[in-house]
Formats: structure tokens, C-alpha cells, sequence
């Protein structure tokens, strides 16, 4: 179980399974909060906050919890701690709580949350699932703050509400702030994603490790839901 | 090509190629082209020269980064640029011309594959672009005698009059290939006349327009009203150069009728219910996908088949 130590975990969710550039998951918040940098590290950390504690006590309850009743319990715990972000947000940073709106609350529902308790916590134990919730959570916040800033410096000029590009120098591209520039940078970023595992690849060095059932992992996979995990026990004893 | 191979059918070949018909299409732009130059100055001639540069050097610059043949000698990227800089106003910035010339290119055309697999027609997918970009720049329309001022359109929208008769010859503020219906008239007459375009999408998009108007505009069978929603804004330019792009226009007869009358009910609701005085561009883009299922319902029978289940194509 070499990819249970606490580095791997994190390297895992920052690179190698990153929920946005890699997996394609949680792009409902992705390209709907990204306005701005300070609105994707926003939701980034939120999310984070709310993974690493589900991940926690789903793991902790991984021998209580039926197998059938699995999904309305992993339910339960997420949307316990969405609330908690709920409140802690609204209380300490109405602004941003103001431009999340009903995405937090749809954390709940955010499909790297469900997947990493479905794939992970429920089969590992504490530590690990801890930091795979710290490092999935991580990835997706760099992620998002990446596409935030990128958008907030194309459509107005700025970075984290810092002017950057001055108004008399730089004419902002407004479409960037609005829906399509989200799909516009996203999937740039996929792209030189992609372009840079090949040249990695190429190199010899590849980024994403050789996995068993699917080369995104079980969170990508449609059969998880129905998956025995045998595959990924093999794909994780032959690691 | 010889006119008689040894090949399965067809067996008959026309000698017109993708480059004679597109230097068709811009040598019927051209008078629209000039008139703009004419009336607008020598900004619009740049704006124009630019935009035409840009679109065949993305596309030279795309495929010379994927590895694909060259198709810039096709001349459809001609087409595209000299189109995007008729939907410009002609006090725009050069550059905002090159994002848009790019951006038609390089996002609405290559990454899906080039000429003939583009869902959307570039020009316009790079003049919307623009709009949602730079909504001040795109809609500061300058006129011939550098008199900044509202375009009939929006006159009309505000309640006033208009002269119709300078809506004809163009001698009114707008973009750049818009104003002059004559001009496009001329243009779209050659292109019917070779037998580039068809009449069924301008005849069934004007037609449907002209009903619509006239149910819903306000001024019931007002004929100058008419006249003047016909003329104003880009539906001419719209409805016979840019509706009728073979790419992302439906190819079987009754879905282009179909087409027309999409075309012309979405123009009419954007203008007379939308807030913004012009729709003919949103309302190209938005029925261009709809195309794919406006031809799904339309395929006409093959010849001799009683009953086509699927993919039976006539044309």
C-alpha cells in the first residue's frame, strides 16, 4: 500500500488525479464560481474544508456504515459538514458567501466529494483518507483559483482584485467574466494539461501512474457505484 | 478532374470547386466591401485588409501546428474575414479585429475540424465574440461623415422615423457591409444567378420575418415600417451571404424552408422583444445548431424507397 503514505496522497490529488484538470469532476462549480480568484479559492477551500472532514468520519464509520444504506449515509455526514461551511461562511465572509450563492449548499452534491468517500474513505484507513481528502481538496482549489485568475485577468485586469493591466493599457475582454470564457480556460488548461502529461510521458517520467480499470480511477469510472473494488484492490497491490 | 471516370455514381462532376465558389462569394461581397469603404473612410479599409490577414493567417498558423495540409488557398478564410469585418463597425480598434478574426478561426472553425466541419459560421461566431467583449466598441457606430449616432434600427426601436431611402443606398451609420442593401442586393443577385446560393433560406427567412413583423411589430401592415425593419441592420447581409454558408446550413430542400422560417421568427422575436435593436447574428448561430435536427426531420425520401428509415440522403 505504497500509495497510502501521506506524500503520495497529496501528489495524487494535486497531479495525478486532479478532480478538475484530470478527472472532469465538480465542473458545475468549476465554471460557474470562477469569476474571479478570489471566488474559486473561495469555493476551492470550502470544498477542501468539507472533503478532509467526510473523508475523516466516513473512514472512521467505514466498518458501521451498510453497504446498502452507503450512499444516504455518505450523504448525511457531507451535508452535516456543507452546513457547518455553510454558516462559517456566511458569518465570516458574507461578501463571499454573496458571490458563491447556492453552490455552496450544491457541495453536497459535488461529485468529487461523493466519489473520493465512495473510492477512498470507505476502504482506507484514517490517516490516509484524511490527506487524500487534503490533496483532492488542494487540487481542486488550485485548479479553480488557476481558472479564476486567469479569467478575472482576461475579462477585467486584475488578480485577486489587484489591477494587473492598467484600463489605458489593456481593453478587458468581457466574455472571459462571463459563462463562455469558463469553458474558454478550462479547456485551454486541459490542453496544456494534456500537453504536458505527454511530454512527461515521453520523457519517461509519467505523471499519471499506470492504473487498473480506468486511467482517470475509480471516481471517474460510471461503474463505481456497482464496482466490487476488486479491480482496484489488484490496481493498488500492483502499485 | 475528368468528367468521365471509371467510378461508381455520380458520374456527371460539376468543375466548380470550394475555391471558385467562395472567390464567387467574395467578388458578390465586394460592392457591399466597397460601398463601406466609400462610405466609412479608410478605417473601414483597414479594419477590412486586417481582418482578412488575420483569418488566413490562423488558419495557415493552425495547420501548420497540427500538421494538417494546408487549406488556406481554398479561400474560405477569405470569406470568413471579409465577412467579420462587414459585421464590424468601422470605428473599432484593428486589434479587436484580430481577436476576432482569431477567435472565428481558430475556435469556431479549426479545433472542430476545419471547413466543412465547423457547426457554426466563424464570421459569426467571431463578431458575437466581439459583441459580448466589447458591447461599447461593437455597437459605436460612427456614420459616412463621422457623425456618431444611432442606426435605424435603433431609431425605430426608440419610436422615430426613418429615411428609408438612404436605408437603401446605405448612407446611414451601421457596420461596415450592412448599410447599403443595394450593394447586397447586387451581390446576392450574382450569387443566385450563378447558382451559388438558393433563394429557399433568404426567401423563407424574409418572408417569415415580414410575418412576423407585421403580427408582432406594432404597426401592422405599416409597408414603410416594413421596409425599413427590412433593410435595417444586417438581415440582408445576413439572410442571403451568412445564412446561407453550405457548412451550417441545412442541405435538404424542405429543412432549408425550415431553417428560413427559424431564422426569421428568432430575428423577430430579438428585435422586437429583445432588448437590443439587432438579432440577425444571434438568431444565424442559434439556428445554425439547430440544424443537425432540423435535417434529422427533413431527410427526403431516396428515390424509388417507399419508406427511409434513417440516413437516406437525395442530394
Amino acid at each position: 500500500m505504497s500509495d497510502n503514505r501521506i506524500g503520495e496522497r497529496l501528489k495524487n490529488g494535486l497531479l495525478i488525479e486532479n478532480p478538475t484538470f484530470v478527472m472532469m469532476l465538480g465542473m458545475c462549480p468549476t465554471l460557474a464560481v470562477t469569476t474571479s480568484g478570489i471566488n474559486g479559492l473561495g469555493m476551492g477551500l470550502s470544498t477542501t474544508i468539507v472533503l478532509t472532514m467526510s473523508n475523516l468520519i466516513i473512514s472512521l464509520l467505514r466498518n458501521v456504515i451498510p453497504d446498502r444504506v452507503r450512499m444516504p449515509a455518505f450523504i448525511v455526514v457531507v451535508a452535516s459538514f456543507v452546513t457547518i461551511v455553510q454558516f462559517l461562511v456566511q458569518g465570516f465572509v458574507p461578501s463571499l458567501y454573496a458571490a458563491l450563492g447556492i453552490y455552496i449548499p450544491l457541495i453536497v452534491v459535488n461529485c468529487i466529494i461523493l466519489g473520493r468517500a465512495e473510492s477512498f474513505a470507505s476502504k482506507n484507513p484514517i490517516i490516509p483518507s484524511t490527506f487524500d481528502g487534503i490533496g483532492m481538496g488542494l487540487g481542486f482549489t488550485c485548479s479553480l483559483t488557476v481558472i479564476g485568475c486567469v479569467r478575472e485577468l482576461l475579462g477585467s485586469g486584475k488578480i485577486f482584485n489587484m489591477v494587473i493591466l492598467p484600463s489605458d493599457i489593456y481593453t478587458p475582454i468581457t466574455i472571459f467574466v462571463l459563462a463562455p470564457g469558463a469553458f474558454f480556460v478550462l479547456s485551454v488548461l486541459v490542453a496544456v494539461m494534456n500537453v504536458v502529461r505527454k511530454k512527461m510521458d515521453a520523457k519517461g517520467k509519467p505523471l499519471a501512474a499506470p492504473v487498473g480499470c480506468l486511467a482517470d480511477g475509480c471516481a471517474g469510472c460510471s461503474m463505481a457505484n456497482s464496482c466490487t473494488g476488486k479491480l482496484t484492490a489488484d490496481k493498488k497491490g500492483g502499485e | 478532374m475528368g468528367l468521365f471516370n471509371v467510378t461508381s455514381s455520380p458520374h456527371v462532376r460539376e468543375k466548380t470547386d470550394t475555391q471558385r465558389i467562395m472567390l464567387y462569394v467574395i467578388l458578390s461581397l465586394l460592392p457591399a466591401a466597397c460601398f463601406g469603404v466609400y462610405n466609412f473612410g479608410i478605417k473601414a479599409l483597414v479594419l477590412i485588409v486586417v481582418s482578412i490577414i488575420t483569418c488566413v493567417c490562423s488558419e495557415w498558423l493552425y495547420n501548420h501546428i497540427v500538421h494538417k495540409k494546408q487549406t488556406i488557398t481554398d479561400l474560405s478564410a477569405v470569406v470568413t474575414g471579409l465577412l467579420l469585418a462587414l459585421n464590424l463597425p468601422s470605428s473599432l480598434p484593428w486589434w479587436m479585429a484580430v481577436l476576432g478574426g482569431a477567435f472565428a478561426i481558430f475556435v469556431v472553425k479549426c479545433v472542430f475540424g476545419g471547413l466543412g466541419q465547423n457547426f457554426m459560421n466563424p464570421a459569426l461566431g467571431g463578431r458575437c465574440f466581439l459583441m459580448i467583449s466589447f458591447t461599447g466598441a461593437m455597437t459605436n457606430f460612427s456614420a459616412f461623415d463621422g457623425f456618431t449616432g444611432a442606426t435605424p434600427l435603433a431609431s425605430i426601436k426608440a419610436g422615430e422615423s426613418v429615411d428609408v431611402m438612404k436605408m437603401l443606398i446605405g448612407t446611414i451609420p451601421g457596420t461596415i457591409g450592412e448599410t447599403s442593401v443595394v450593394c447586397l442586393l447586387l451581390g446576392a443577385i450574382f450569387l443566385l444567378v450563378t447558382g451559388v446560393i438558393d433563394l429557399k433560406i433568404p426567401a423563407s427567412y424574409i418572408i417569415t420575418f415580414s410575418v412576423f413583423a407585421m403580427l408582432f411589430g406594432g404597426h401592422g401592415f405599416d409597408s414603410a415600417y416594413l421596409v425599413s425593419q427590412l433593410c435595417g441592420g444586417g438581415l440582408m447581409l445576413g439572410g442571403f451571404f451568412m445564412a446561407t454558408d453550405y457548412v451550417t446550413a441545412p442541405i435538404t430542400p424542405n429543412g432549408k424552408i425550415l431553417y428560413g422560417i427559424a431564422l426569421g421568427i428568432l430575428t423577430g422575436v430579438f428585435r422586437i422583444f429583445g432588448a437590443s435593436a439587432e438579432g440577425v447574428s444571434y438568431a444565424i448561430i442559434f439556428s445554425n445548431l439547430l440544424v443537425p435536427l432540423i435535417e434529422r426531420v427533413t431527410v427526403p425520401p431516396a428515390f424509388g424507397i417507399v419508406k427511409v428509415k434513417k440516413g437516406g440522403d437525395a442530394s
